[in-house]
């Protein structure tokens, strides 16, 4: 069979979700108003036109390319959109229209970037491009700051969290870069050539401080250290650049006192001056963990979870993006969240399939940092809301509500399948 | 570079199988905890959204229904107000549960146990409450609450074969419904919500010399024709102790001095029994155990004997405690209104006590009993043939001695009053009543007791308990 065949068939499992879960909803909804909508099954159905969509850009334009990869995707995307209908409608139009404009995105670069190689020769315009988005949220006039944290710009109704957009901007650079220097990097240890490592860890402190997002910092930071060793192949850098993170985190946990909330809420969630402070307090952690205990082993059942206060207002805040992975786990339960980390496992391993396939180190390095950053986002997110490490605001991957979210994301697979499609394709 | 490559990829498994790993913390290994945590009050929104099972009558009356609110969540009615307010309780959110709402909640939520919940899930069935089917008599309960009057104290009936309550009835009451929109339980007027049929105690007064003439004749100390000397004052635990009126008789038999309720004779015999045998009968009855009833802890009451300057309650071997005086039910003796009532149980089931119960069956949302619990020996108490002569010794109390009030028309009662002193410069006293009806084949026991009351058991509370006799004799 051939690739692109694969890849159909690998959607049907997805379309079958998407169908049993708006089902599900479209039948809860019906039991709980009066009035019959047969809106959910719409969105399930727009939402398999937006699959074959893909499907048919993909076959045209990179007939070699992995053919597991958009299947994956599809049935993340499935999950996150099923969830975010069952909290609200509106959101989850929203949520719909992003898909169309991260299909179109996806579209776009696949059609408009034929070979994804001409990047390198813009580097440092990528690079400066990437800077200018991590500053933009302190923008005065556009910043928009959320629980304490600078993440999002808003230029009028539409708001932007431009950190997705920059971690692709910074991976592109760093691959561009290494590929240069890493012959150079790997003879000798020069104190030159940790000067690009410096300056990463100075804008890893920089988003600490004045974006106030320790997940981004730890995603960027992690991302680079993971393409500087297979760069490199020396754990040397590695071990260097965690001791010059963890010293600077350390720093400034001391000092800024929103990541100081955080980790007073990691570590005592169940206090009760915490849980009950207005700002900065473990309510959202202490709500996450138990969402999730009352998911059990399997889940409450799809559309069964418990969201609203009866006097107005959310059990479980920010459930649509943070907490969108309790939300799973409470209805889907252990099985269901050990399935979407399995799908998440699988896409970070046609993520580096791609990249031990890629015969030049520029796509070695490019598939390698996407897929590493992409792997890491995960965990950051996951690991926060399980406790795992402290909660921070990154979206869970063409799962979680956002626009930005998952227009990056959609660029992310559109490279990656460039560099697959490069790879595989027969000579 | 593809070895590099291999190997961040077994980090990334590595840390994904952490993610796994913390996520069955929360969800298999803490769960129980997380649940019981003080912050986590998802179950009780949860519940909110379950049509709670109905509490019905035992002609099938409803006593509690759940109604549909906006935004798909349920609240409670009471529809019949005041009447079942102890026994049946409340839920509401903002206050919590009481009584029977609290002790059959399982049932009300309809939770489910091992494999069926699983079926359910996966079936995605909607949870629904089951009903709870109680013994309560609801046109008995009435007559017993409008008898009370709005005067403080219970009725207790109950059938004495099975242990099932016809009857349990507290005043003053209060209107459960009031509670709905309630941010706390000062919506309930001051002192109605002691349910004080199993959490009312006073003293028993000459009620308790049914527990004193069953230890003396089921011992084999006495017999119903002993002569024991009624003179009046005699000295008991060295302060003297007069009868009613200071009332003399001479040597009287048994049947007579609890006919005419002489105090020296009981005060005597209990002297005479001594205090481990009083105490092992006042333990087969009941007394210094938690009322055995279907309700929640908190709601179940003892009954015993305090002794000032001790903390709880004194058993009677304790030689602080007035033998004497713990025989004719005062001395610091204290009993509930449902002990008092198992009392005439006991003497009417002959001599076997039935575990007393306010809910004889579950019923699921098909109609299907899904648990009927069939009466349960609580203790042997005495003899048959002890019972026998008790249960004829009181049918004289009624027929010709101090509880007349309490006969009925073509049904021989058996009973006993009592008048305990409560306030005696005020003239204050706890009326009682205790007995049983027909006396041939008793189909009910019944307690009354009137908190505070200028005035006599046999003019106050056996009136009392001839309505509610007739009422659930009819």
């Amino acid at each position: 069979m051939s690739a692109r065949n694969r890849e159909l068939f690998g959607l049907v499992p997805a379309a079958l979700l998407v169908t049993a879960g708006f089902a599900a909803v479209f039948l809860q909804q019906d039991d709980l108003r009066t009035e019959i909508s047969d809106l959910s099954l719409t969105y399930g159905a727009v939402f398999l036109g937006l699959c074959v969509a893909v499907h048919l850009v993909v076959r045209i334009t990179l007939p070699h390319a992995d053919p597991y990869l958009v299947p994956l995707v599809a049935i993340l995307a499935s999950f996150g959109l099923v969830m975010i209908y069952n909290i609200d409608e509106d959101l989850a139009r929203d949520q719909a229209t992003w898909f169309v404009v991260g299909v179109a995105v996806f579209a776009g670069t696949i059609i408009f970037l034929r070979d994804y190689r001409v990047l390198e020769r813009y580097r440092y315009t990528i690079a400066l491009a990437g800077i200018v988005l991590l500053l933009l949220p302190r923008m005065p006039g556009i910043r928009a700051p959320v629980n304490g944290a600078y993440l999002g710009v808003q230029i009028g109704p539409v708001s932007f969290q431009p950190a997705e957009l920059a971690k692709i901007c910074m991976i592109v650079f760093l691959a561009s870069y290494l590929r240069d220097t890493r012959q150079v990097m790997m003879q000798r240890l020069r104190l030159k050539d940790l000067g690009p490592l410096l300056v990463v860890w100075g804008a890893s402190m920089v988003l600490l401080v004045f974006i106030r997002d320790l997940g981004s910092s730890l995603m960027f930071f992690g991302g680079f250290l993971a393409l500087v060793y297979v760069a490199t192949s020396r754990l040397s850098f590695v071990v260097i650049g965690l001791g010059l993170f963890a010293a600077g985190a350390a720093f400034f946990m001391n000092t800024v006192s929103h990541v100081q909330d955080r980790i007073d809420a990691w570590r005592n969630p169940f206090d009760p001056e915490l849980f009950n402070a207005e700002v900065g307090g473990s309510y959202q952690i202490a709500q996450s963990l138990f969402a999730q205990a009352d998911g059990g082993l399997f889940g409450t059942g799809f559309a069964q979870s418990l969201l609203d206060l009866p006097g107005g207002g959310r059990l479980l805040p920010a459930a649509e993006t943070d907490l969108i992975y309790a939300l799973i786990t409470n209805e889907l339960g252990l099985a269901g969240a050990a399935a979407l980390i399995g799908v998440y496992l699988l896409i970070v391993e046609r993520g580096f399939k791609i990249a031990t396939l890629a015969d030049d180190s520029f796509s070695k390095l490019l598939a390698t940092g996407l897929t590493a950053v992409f792997a890491l986002q995960v965990f950051v997110i996951i690991g926060g809301v399980t406790k795992l490490i402290p909660l921070t605001g990154v979206t869970l991957p063409f799962v979680s509500y956002g626009g930005s979210s998952i227009v990056a994301n959609f660029l992310l697979l559109a490279l990656l399948l460039s560099v697959s499609n490069r790879a595989r394709a027969p000579r | 570079m593809n070895r590099a490559i291999l190997r961040l990829f077994g980090l990334i498994v590595v840390l994904f199988a952490l993610l796994v790993a913390w996520t069955s913390r929360w969800t298999v290994f803490e769960q129980d905890e997380l649940r019981a945590n003080e912050h986590n009050n998802r179950r009780l929104l949860e519940e909110q959204r379950i049509p709670r099972g109905p509490i019905r009558a035992r002609d099938g009356t409803l006593l509690a229904r759940s109604v549909r609110g906006s935004a798909g969540t349920y609240s409670r009615r009471y529809p019949q107000g005041d009447l079942f307010a102890h026994t049946v309780g409340y839920s509401f959110l903002s206050v919590g549960r009481f009584a029977l709402e609290q002790e059959y909640n399982e049932d009300l939520t309809g939770e489910e146990r091992g494999v069926q919940s699983i079926v359910d899930q996966l079936a995605g069935r909607e949870r629904r409450g089951r009903e709870v089917r109680t013994t309560l008599d609801l046109r008995a309960q009435r007559t017993a609450l409008r008898a009370l009057a709005g005067r403080a104290g219970s009725v207790v009936a109950l059938e004495p074969q099975t242990g099932r309550i016809r009857v349990m009835a507290s005043s003053p009451s209060f209107d459960p419904n009031r509670l709905r929109r309630a941010r706390d339980l000062s919506a309930i007027p001051d002192g109605s919500a002691l349910n004080r049929a199993t959490l009312g105690q006073y003293p028993p007064g000459s009620t308790f010399k049914v527990v004193t003439a069953v230890a003396a004749i089921d011992s084999g100390k006495y017999t119903k024709e002993s002569q024991v000397d009624g003179s009046s004052p005699k000295t008991i635990s060295g302060t003297p102790l007069s009868n009613f009126g200071n009332q003399q008789f001479g040597s009287i038999p048994l049947t007579t001095a609890l006919t005419k309720s002489v105090n020296t004779v009981w005060a005597q015999v209990g002297v005479d029994l001594g205090r481990e045998t009083m105490q092992e009968y006042m333990e087969r009855f009941g007394f210094y155990e938690r009322a055995p009833v279907d309700l929640p802890e908190e709601e179940r009451g003892r009954s015993g004997v305090q002794v000032r300057g001790q903390q709880g309650f004194v058993e009677v071997t304790d030689s602080a405690v007035d033998l004497g005086r713990v025989a004719i039910g005062q001395g610091g003796l204290l009993a509930t209104p449902l002990q008092m009532a198992n009392v005439a149980a006991a003497v009417a089931n002959n001599g076997t006590l039935m575990r007393p119960r306010l809910v004889d069956r579950i019923v699921d949302r098909e109609g299907r009993t899904v648990e009927e619990f069939e009466p349960e020996t609580e203790s042997e108490v005495m003899k048959a043939s002890t019972a026998r002569e008790v249960g004829d010794m009181m049918a004289d109390v009624v027929a010709e001695g101090t509880g007349t009030a309490a006969a009925l028309q073509g049904v021989s009662v058996a009973g006993k009053t009592g008048t305990a002193e409560r306030d005696i410069a005020r003239g204050i006293n706890t009326p009682w009543f205790i007995g049983f009806a027909p006396r041939e084949r008793p189909r009910i026991a019944i307690a009354v007791a009137l908190e505070s009351e200028r005035g006599q058991g046999g003019t106050l509370a056996a009136p009392v308990a001839r309505e509610v006799l007739q009422e659930l004799l009819r």
